[in-house]
């Protein structure tokens, strides 16, 4: 009889298509927080999930009570609907379409087209969107045509100039009014009933919302969405696996620019009027920046990161909650990146006590130094008042001109964050106190005077940052390079 | 036949084809090294207009200039592309040497935030307004070459003439001196390069250094000439420079140089006949298609570009790619 022989685990396999580096990754990902965060999401049932993220959006309309933030709630929600059709092209297949914002003036225009006093038509909703959709997929199909075989610096720069044209065409054209653009937009009308309250305006877009997230997430799901996310990871071996790459570009081109279409036909009758400028090279970074924060190729990402960016946009544009807004911002961002714990926390200290003596010694030695009057009214600015540098505005103690001392402060500020990013990390949290320090003072004295120019310098340096330490955004799957 | 109109125009188109040219050059090397479309270029440029203007009013502005005028632009020029040289060479480092590795979507993605970036901190320090170099003053518009139909004022003949030079001196520093070589190896193959003992990190940065100078030499020259900057200019610019990159062949010296004379004439021209050309049409097609102005001078420059990627992608200079496995 022979030995039993004690049972044991098969030894170790590497499954197919799996190699050692590869399940490493994957065994750190299991073993790591968010990793089995995301693994026990992926287990809740997909319409449980989708309710959950819609709710928020649902039960929205009933909390807020001011006119100003139901608007924001319909910019928010248009925006997410950009960012969801962005993502088709560029997070999902890897294209880097710089056109895409031209369909979403393409759709605005189009609802004019058809539902304006100008135009002199007025078609019903139910008919008039579903046909914009069509048609902007169409035009996407179009500029997908030429593009197909260009590979990805290309494609940016022909669908940037795509978009350039657009422009230029619709700010010089007569029959759009040029740069006067179409501003006797009709509301909405399903059935013959007119939409033309806010509240209305939002459940639009909140219905096309859920309507297209869930048709994208039974898309990605499908077996398109696998070839377009295998077209992205490589697509000379997605054409040889037999895929039809040209007609999956086109797909997704034609896809993305449908969903645009949706949303600016929700955006036009929301806003009442249309103009060229409103769908130009800003847009399309916003757009961009909301993909890239969020995590491209993940659609509760996108949302998320749409919703942030404009959130934090709209808090910007006034000096009221920009400030607290800032403060908030960077304090969160040092308790989460710097670790350990007591590491965060002797930045912050650090970062006080500092100011307070370096204000102290610039009392004693020039009081004009700190004599300015702060931009912000909100409480965070008086206190910090006594706090950072103001110099009084009109002429600094060395005699350079009013508002030289925010300009040099800002560009020695970017030199030192850049510095920051060179030294060992020891130094780098020790720098981190002065540089913090530094931040509050351009803040103070450049930024908070701007604060509608300031946003968009931050969501430049958010592009960049994000793409250098966190390419996968906030709730994107990091990406497995294999060299 | 509008003799005058025309040699106008080919001045006009030499002007900008020069001031293009020059941004194409940036754009093609370090197309060529890293194989990545560097779309902060143009904005680098406009710094650089940015730079010149304040070296203008440092030395005393236009009223009142410190130095002797010539000296005056060429301290412009200098401590512009200087300025630019280091900016590039910091665009490199922060934006886009983390990447190297990344997919190729990812330094396209941080390349728009540089120039929002830059872009959004020119507006923010010096403001939307037009700034003029105002050198009209600087330089009397009598001033120049008066020969039959020829007019051309001498800061056009300058542009067109320091333009010319730079790329001589370029084209003699990448086919002539060791760094030349360096580049080229390295844009042909950077690993081989690198195992050929070529510090790659190296030559990239002074890659960067030399095409974002001609770019800040680029926009001193346009604001010498066309009077006035803006900190939106740079877009504009950089699309441009990089439609003659690839209609000369991006990645070849020689074809940016042709490639940024060629777009800057063809735009020269089309915004000059564009209005006779398509109000020929209309007539004859009882006005099917619509009479377009010269703002619509851009379409052509669109046109062209559309061309050469579909028919002749490699440009007119460079050798067809091959895809690799």
């Amino acid at each position: 009889m022979t030995e039993q022989v004690p049972e044991q685990a098969p030894p170790a396999q590497p499954r197919i298509g799996v190699d050692e580096w590869v399940a490493s990754a994957e065994e750190r990902r299991a073993r790591s927080l968010g990793g089995r965060v995301e693994d026990a999401l992926d287990r809740v049932p997909p319409v449980l999930r989708l309710a959950a993220l819609a709710l928020p959006f649902a039960v929205y309309p009933l909390l807020v009570d001011s006119d100003y933030l139901m608007q924001v709630g319909i910019d928010t929600l248009v925006f997410v609907l950009l960012v969801l059709g962005l993502n088709i092209a560029a997070g999902w297949v890897g294209l880097l379409d710089l056109g895409f914002v031209a369909f979403f003036g393409l759709g605005a225009y189009l609802y004019a087209a058809v539902a304006s006093e100008y135009a002199g038509r007025y078609w019903e909703a139910q008919w008039a969107i579903p046909a914009i959709a069509v048609a902007t997929a169409i035009a996407g199909f179009l500029l997908g045509l030429p593009s197909r075989r260009l590979v990805g610096d290309y494609l940016a720069i022909v669908t940037l100039f795509f978009l350039q044209l657009w422009l230029v065409v619709m700010v010089n054209a007569t029959f759009t009014r040029g740069p006067n653009g179409i501003s006797d937009i009709l509301p909405l009308k399903f059935f013959g009933r007119q939409v033309t309250s806010l509240d209305g305006n939002y459940y639009v877009a909140f219905f096309a919302f859920v309507l297209v997230i869930s048709v994208l997430y039974l898309v990605n799901r499908s077996r398109t969405g696998r070839a377009w996310r295998a077209l992205r990871e490589d697509e000379l071996a997605a054409e040889l696996m037999t895929m039809p790459v040209s007609r999956l570009k086109l797909m997704a081109f034609a896809f993305g620019a449908g969903v645009a279409g949706i949303a600016g036909a929700i955006f036009a009758p929301a806003q009442g009027a249309v103009f060229p400028l409103n769908f130009d090279i800003v847009l399309l970074i916003t757009v961009y920046a909301m993909m890239v924060l969020g995590g491209a190729g993940s659609l509760l990402g996108v949302t998320v990161g749409a919703v942030i960016i404009v959130a934090s946009l709209e808090a910007l544009r006034g000096p009221e909650d920009a400030s607290s807004l800032f403060y908030l911002a960077v304090v969160l961002a040092i308790v989460f990146l710097a670790r350990p714990w007591w590491r965060a926390l002797a930045v912050l200290g650090g970062t006080v006590v500092f100011g307070l003596v370096v204000h102290e010694a610039a009392e004693q030695w020039r009081p004009s130094l700190v004599d300015g009057v702060p931009f912000g009214q909100a409480r965070i600015d008086e206190l910090v008042d006594s706090w950072v540098l103001l110099p009084v505005d009109i002429v600094t103690p060395d005699g350079l001109p009013a508002g030289a001392f925010g300009r040099i402060a800002y560009l020695v500020f970017i030199a030192s964050v850049l510095a920051l990013t060179l030294v060992s990390s020891r130094w780098r949290t020790i720098g981190l106190v002065p540089v913090l320090y530094f931040a509050a003072c351009v803040w103070e004295n450049l930024l908070l005077a701007q604060p509608a120019v300031a946003r968009f310098v931050l969501m430049g340096a958010l592009l960049v940052g994000l793409m250098a330490y966190r390419p996968q955004g906030l709730l994107g799957k990091p990406r497995v390079e294999i060299a | 036949m509008d003799w005058e109109k025309l040699v106008q125009l080919t001045v006009n188109g030499l002007t900008l084809g020069g001031v293009y040219a020059l941004v194409a050059l940036g754009f093609s090397m370090v197309y060529g090294i890293l194989k990545l479309l560097n779309l902060a270029h143009g904005d680098v440029m406009m710094v650089g207009a940015f730079i010149g203007w304040g070296v203008l009013g440092w030395l005393g502005g236009v009223q009142d200039p410190r130095v002797a005028v010539w000296l005056l632009i060429v301290f412009m020029i200098l401590v512009a592309m200087v300025g630019c040289g280091f900016l590039g060479v910091a665009v490199e480092r922060f934006a886009y040497r983390p990447l190297r590795r990344a997919p190729r979507i990812a330094p396209l993605i941080s390349a728009l935030g540089v120039s929002f970036f830059i872009q959004n901190s020119v507006l923010l320090l010096w403001g939307a307004n037009f700034r003029s170099y105002e050198s009209f003053d600087l330089v009397d518009v009598e001033v120049g070459i008066h020969w039959g139909p020829l007019n051309v004022w001498i800061l056009r003949v300058v542009v067109i003439c320091s333009a010319l030079a730079m790329m001589a001196g370029l084209w003699i520093l990448v086919t002539r001196t060791k760094l030349g070589k360096a580049m080229r190896a390295t844009a042909f193959d950077r690993e081989a390069a690198a195992m050929m003992g070529i510090d790659v990190d190296r030559v990239i940065v002074k890659t960067f250094f030399i095409g974002s100078a001609l770019a800040g030499a680029a926009g001193v020259l346009a604001g010498l000439v066309f009077g006035s900057i803006n900190h939106f200019m740079g877009f504009g610019y950089g699309l441009k420079g990089f439609t003659a990159a690839v209609v000369g062949g991006i990645g070849s010296i020689p074809g940016a140089m042709f490639g940024g004379l060629f777009i800057g004439l063809a735009e020269a021209f089309s915004v000059g006949y564009i209005e006779d050309v398509t109000g020929w049409v209309s007539n004859r097609t009882g006005g099917v298609f619509p009479r377009l102005g010269s703002q619509f001078s851009d379409l052509v420059v669109f046109a062209i570009l559309i061309a050469f990627m579909l028919l002749r992608p490699q440009g007119i200079f460079g050798k067809p790619e091959v895809k690799k496995v």
